[in-house]
């Protein structure tokens, strides 16, 4: 099992000082599957032990994964200059 | 910085580059807006793509252009949990110009393919999102950015803003994307001596490999893996099906790691070090998803209209996003000689389309998305594709049979006749004829 924080410590970030993700807690503590604690390619969002949803959007690759799955997020593009920057990819 | 410009390209990438520089190049004011600190910042993909839209871009491209390696070698390969069969296509022909296609780092070539346009004469303000159109006379005439509140006029804007676009679908274009709209690739760059690469994979020089996987995936997940080389480095990653994703509870990037320690595949990357982990998602459907192409006063072009071409066997976004991004700009410069930026004007981008193939592509393999949908490509067949290659391998002392009656023999409890045959004509209808 591949320990998610190792893959995003090789990625630089230019960290912005809020997130550009919203969540709406009342929808995350209703919701049936959780799916983006599953699909979210950085580990994103995770489920705490009493059914809420962390997201730490420090680690967010941009990819736009959690806005097709979930009808409930609120996502946007970081502010310009911040967020992933891609070296090799 | 001006109130108004003649063009509005919203996104640096290969789509809205190519317009922008072409338009630049016929004299008209462009300004390209980019979130990234730089371009190519934001953009990830496989690895390769193929340069003849380049090459009618910038004629000998391969002069200038930052590039990793000249594929020579492709090779589509289906894995079992422990085997593979593999086509394995070599020409070294595709070493020499003009090429075929090639791998890149896009953090090194957009930025270049950026200065292009730069140096023809339009504008690139970077660290800047476009968060919305602004109207006038009811059409598109301008884009508000998240800076400074400001607001910048235009005759024409582009979206040219990647497989999210959020601009294409506040300006009504396009609905919510669906989960079966896209695929999510991850990638990892895994670090190789030059030398090590040409060993392994059996290239001279600066040839290079295009490697894509069919099945073998833990948990039967459907969807791909791939492995590219670039100079010193590999790009080795997996493209998988969301609902696929959601339905089996897997992490994509266990697959990744799984894929990597596949008996198989571990050969090839090993003493590799990892320097790098992305993400993005892949336009998968093609037509059925692309949206309206225009409206008064706008464009969309590249990943934003889903025009990437996925059929498994063909994986293709950059080439037709250039070409996208050529009809654009076409369609650009002969609206400003009818000073006329209308919807009926800005038509004539679908004619092109059209005419420089990207519809007629999307077109001829309409049927693929829905045949990559079919569970038995990621986990049957080339399951039964390796064992049956195995068993016409294996010398064991019992009677030698035939291929046809040896490939009865392992199909039988595994699928019907009659299902074989439909998902063959599936195929056939989908890739082959």
């Amino acid at each position: 099992m591949v320990i998610i924080e190792d893959k995003l410590g090789l990625v630089r970030y230019n960290a912005d000082v809020e997130s550009h993700i919203k969540l709406d807690a009342a929808a995350c503590r209703a919701c049936p599957h959780h799916v983006c604690a599953i699909v979210c390619p950085a580990g994103c969002y995770t489920l705490s032990d009493d059914a809420e949803i962390l997201l730490s959007y420090t680690g967010c690759l941009e990819c736009g994964t959690c806005r097709v799955m979930c009808d409930h997020v609120e996502w946007d593009y970081p502010r310009g200059g911040c967020g992933v920057s891609y070296r090799f990819t | 910085m001006k109130d108004k410009y003649d063009v509005i390209v919203v996104g640096a990438g290969p789509a809205g580059i190519t317009a922008a520089y072409l338009l630049a190049k016929a004299g008209l004011e462009v300004v390209v807006f980019e979130r990234g600190e730089f371009p190519g910042e934001k953009n990830m993909f496989g690895g390769a793509f193929y340069g003849s839209m380049l090459n009618q871009i910038v004629p000998n491209y391969w002069e200038e252009a930052p590039l990793e390696r000249f594929l020579t070698r492709k090779v589509v390969t289906f894995l079992s949990e422990d085997s593979c069969v593999s086509v394995d296509v070599k020409n070294r022909n595709f070493g020499h110009p003009p090429y075929n296609g090639f791998t890149v780092r896009r953090a090194r070539f957009d930025r270049w393919y950026a200065q292009k346009a730069v140096e023809a004469g339009a504008l690139l303000v970077t660290r800047t999102v476009v968060d919305d159109l602004l109207y006038r006379d009811g059409r598109v005439a301008g884009v508000r950015v998240r800076r400074d509140e400001g607001e910048l006029w235009a005759d024409v804007v582009i979206a040219a803003d990647g497989v999210n676009s959020l601009l294409a679908q506040k300006a009504g274009l396009r609905r919510e994307l669906n989960p079966t709209h896209v695929n999510l690739g991850i990638k990892e760059v895994i670090q190789l001596p030059q030398r090590t690469i040409e060993e392994r994979f059996n290239l001279a020089g600066n040839e290079g490999l295009a490697n894509e996987f069919v099945g073998g995936l833990e948990g039967n997940v459907h969807g791909g893996a791939f492995l590219y080389t670039n100079t010193d480095s590999l790009s080795v990653g997996i493209v998988a099906q969301l609902p696929s994703l959601q339905q089996n509870r897997s992490k994509i990037y266990d697959l990744l790691e799984g894929f990597k320690s596949h008996p198989m595949i571990h050969e090839l990357v090993k003493d590799g070090v990892a320097k790098e982990y992305s993400a993005h998602l892949v336009p998968e459907a093609g037509l059925h998803m692309m949206p309206q192409l225009y409206t008064d006063g706008m464009l969309v072009v590249g990943d934003a209209a889903g025009f990437v071409l996925a059929t498994g066997l063909y994986l293709e976004g950059v080439n037709y996003a250039m070409a996208s991004g050529m009809a654009a700009a076409k369609t650009v410069q002969e609206a400003v000689a009818r000073r006329d930026f209308g919807k009926s004007s800005l038509g004539r981008y679908k004619k092109l389309l059209e005419e420089n193939g990207v519809l007629t592509d999307l077109r001829t393999f309409k049927r693929a998305p829905e045949f990559i949908g079919n569970p038995r490509l990621h986990t049957l067949y080339p399951r039964l594709a390796c064992d049956l290659a195995e068993s016409m391998f294996a010398v064991d002392g019992q009677p030698r049979p035939k291929l046809l009656p040896l490939a009865r023999r392992k199909l039988r409890g595994q699928i019907s006749m009659r299902q074989l045959l439909k998902d063959g004509l599936e195929a056939g209808r989908s890739l082959l004829w």
